[in-house]
């Protein structure tokens, strides 16, 4: 992982839920830190023991510094500043619409809209731009040398991907045009509106509703210009040179397909693939293809026991051969030769030690 | 039933299996999930575009967000108005643009599939309707959809639909909210985080909660000491790790089951062969 890192100033680490994605995400963030450099790890909803053990406060939307502390007693020791955040999703769109709104009023109207409180939260897709527009944010503060993002747990990390084009897609569309234009639908929604798509809508939503819409979008509009430079900088960001995705699997069949999509995706769109780690992995463990029960017995005194080891062993090796298996399909499907093979840990890997254990493998020599 | 659970629980199969069960049962039923996606059809082998009857008394159906719009206002409006309003691009963006409304259109085309008497011409009455809920946000957006729309727009036709809508989902003999979830510690997290979600949200308790992928518990306390003492060997690390592993997944099947206010079902990992029909028949017998 060392070399896969070297010179990069954003890493992004993309793979579906449940893969290990957030602990992987500290893991390497740790790595680099100690390593000397001053480097900030941005995650959306951690387990909570892995937010206690680095001291992450659920709120405030800004980094905190890691106590070095903290890991020494585990054998990490940090050169250079480990810092962690949680991302509130609400509250950085919030603070996005305080940073571009042109006056107070436009601010004031866009937070006190009904549809963007009671909605906003809502939108799909609105995590995954806020994820990167904190990123754009975090990076222009010239506090980090290294930012790590551990992407939200979207399903399709395509709209990850995708958050800024739509966001700008939309801006720029028509869409908010046949809204904004002096006598587009948002004029008409909150002033006084004849034509027959207004009345017809009318009829079905009820006229709350219809003017609290209008009042969302005409003030979206005032915020138009600093949001098509906020998405242009994000976009940007996301295809500069010293920017890396690293995708994040389990030998699992659906998220090994994500991930092979997600890799296609990227070289698609130009994205820089950096490596794929594949967690929670059952290696063979060079035994023979069927436990010799008969040996078994002998040493373990006990011949119930010996079957149940039997059990356990042939399970244990129809899961080593099934992540065998995913793993040449994603060498194959990827083309990554060599990717990052974590084992199946025994416990949870939510804690400091489940850090450590993981940071083993990705930064081994 | 909505089956819910974020990414990587199994909440698909489950969902499937608990249509197989209810089809097995007598029950006429459909299986939802919402387009974009065809894991459910995939599981169960069908094409979803349409209501397709896949197995005796099982259907699936994708819910396409705008398909259901259409049908909306064909079925809400004289037809040159639904027309004007369908072929409207202004219309179109602002119900792409509204936040919200992907689930309110979905929830509603929920709540079309399980009325006696359906809207879309034609079509027959469901028994049950089960729902693959979107991962995102726990799929509590889905169902406070109807209920903030109604809200928002207080008087006039979506506000009494919504609360026509929220009235069967926030009711729990018509309702019930299954959540899948691993015997790990961040989906259980995300289980009662749910838990808490939907009762201050939607205003309903979980009917069911399903723990899914339990390993075999195949050693007693003295053997796995045993096993500790044993002479090292390929076959006894194997066991010391499953054994490891399945202690790891009790611990946190007891926290579920002390911390959820619904009944925990659990289903076991299942190591090859055909997990949906193993599934159903582990879960016929849990339920």
């Amino acid at each position: 992982m060392r070399a896969r890192l070297e010179g990069k100033r954003i890493v992004i680490c993309a793979g579906s839920g449940g893969v290990g994605k957030t602990t992987t995400s500290a893991a390497l963030a740790m790595g680099l830190a100690a390593e000397g450099a001053r480097v900030a790890v941005v995650t959306i909803d951690p387990a909570r023991r892995l937010a206690d053990a680095l001291g992450v406060d659920e709120l405030g939307n800004e980094p905190h510094l890691v106590d070095p502390e903290r890991l020494v007693g585990h054998g990490i020791e940090v050169r250079g500043e480990l810092w962690a955040m949680m991302l509130d999703a609400k509250r950085t769109f919030d603070e996005l619409i305080e940073r571009l709104a042109p006056d107070e009023r436009s601010r004031d109207e866009v937070l006190s809209n009904r549809i963007y409180q009671q909605l906003s939260s809502a939108v799909a897709g609105s995590q995954e731009f806020t994820a990167v527009a904190k990123l754009y944010e975090l990076d222009r503060s010239g506090l980090y040398d290294v930012l790590v993002l551990d992407t939200p747990p979207s399903r399709n990390a395509l709209d990850f991907l995708d958050a800024p084009d739509r966001l700008t897609g939309f801006l720029e569309g028509r869409a908010l045009r046949v809204f904004l234009a002096p006598t587009g639908l948002a004029a008409r929604v909150v002033g006084r509106g004849t034509g027959v798509v207004f009345s017809v809508l009318k009829r079905l939503t009820g006229v709350d509703l219809l003017d609290d819409l209008g009042v969302f979008f005409r003030s979206l509009g005032g915020l138009l210009e600093g949001f098509k430079e906020r998405a242009a900088g994000v976009k940007a960001l996301l295809a500069d040179e010293r920017t890396t995705f690293i995708v994040i699997t389990s030998p699992e069949h659906e998220p090994v397909e994500e991930a092979i999509f997600f890799a296609g995706k990227l070289r698609d769109a130009g994205m820089p693939f950096g490596g794929l780690v594949v967690n929670r992995f059952h290696p063979l463990d060079g035994g023979p293809p069927e436990a010799d029960v008969d040996a078994l017995t002998a040493a373990l005194g006990d011949a119930k026991l010996a079957a149940k080891v039997a059990r356990a062993y042939a399970e244990e090796r129809t899961l080593a051969q099934r992540d065998q298996a995913a793993l040449e399909h994603l060498r194959r499907e990827t083309g990554e030769d060599d990717p990052i093979v974590i084992p199946q840990l025994d416990g949870d890997v939510h804690d400091v030690d489940g850090l450590v254990a993981i940071h083993r493998y990705l930064f081994a020599d | 039933m909505v089956v819910t659970g974020k990414g990587g629980v199994g909440k698909t199969t489950v969902a499937a299996a608990l249509g197989l069960v209810a089809a097995r049962r007598g029950l006429r039923t459909i299986v939802a999930e919402v387009a974009r996606r065809d894991d459910v059809s995939r599981a169960l082998g069908g094409e979803g575009i349409q209501e397709e009857e896949l197995a005796p008394g099982l259907h699936h159906f994708s819910i396409d967000p705008e398909r259901a719009m259409e049908l909306y206002l064909t079925d809400q409006l004289p037809p040159g108005l639904a027309d004007v309003l369908a072929s409207s691009r202004t219309f179109s963006y602002l119900a792409a643009a509204t936040p919200g409304m992907r689930e309110l259109l979905t929830v509603g085309r929920v709540w079309e599939l399980a009325q006696d008497d359906r809207r879309t011409p034609g079509a027959h009455a469901y028994d049950l309707v089960v729902l693959d809920a979107p991962a995102t946000g726990h799929g509590v957006a889905v169902l406070s959809a109807p209920r903030t729309f109604a809200q928002v727009a207080r008087v006039g036709r979506i506000a009494r639909q919504g609360r026509t809508i929220d009235a069967m989902v926030s009711d729990p003999a018509r309702t019930a909210v299954v959540a899948v979830a691993r015997p790990e510690e961040m989906p259980v997290n995300e289980t009662l985080a749910l838990q808490d979600a939907l009762r201050a949200e939607v205003g309903l308790d979980l009917g069911l909660v399903v723990a899914n992928g339990m390993l075999p518990q195949r050693f007693s306390a003295a053997e796995a000491r045993a096993l500790e003492g044993a002479p090292d060997c390929a076959e006894v690390r194997a066991a010391r790790h499953a054994h490891a592993r399945a202690a790891a997944q009790r611990a946190q099947l007891r926290r579920l089951r002390r911390r959820a206010r619904a009944r925990v079902a659990t289903l076991p990992f299942v190591f090859d062969g055909d997990h949906l029909d193993r599934l159903a028949r582990e879960l016929e017998r849990a339920l």
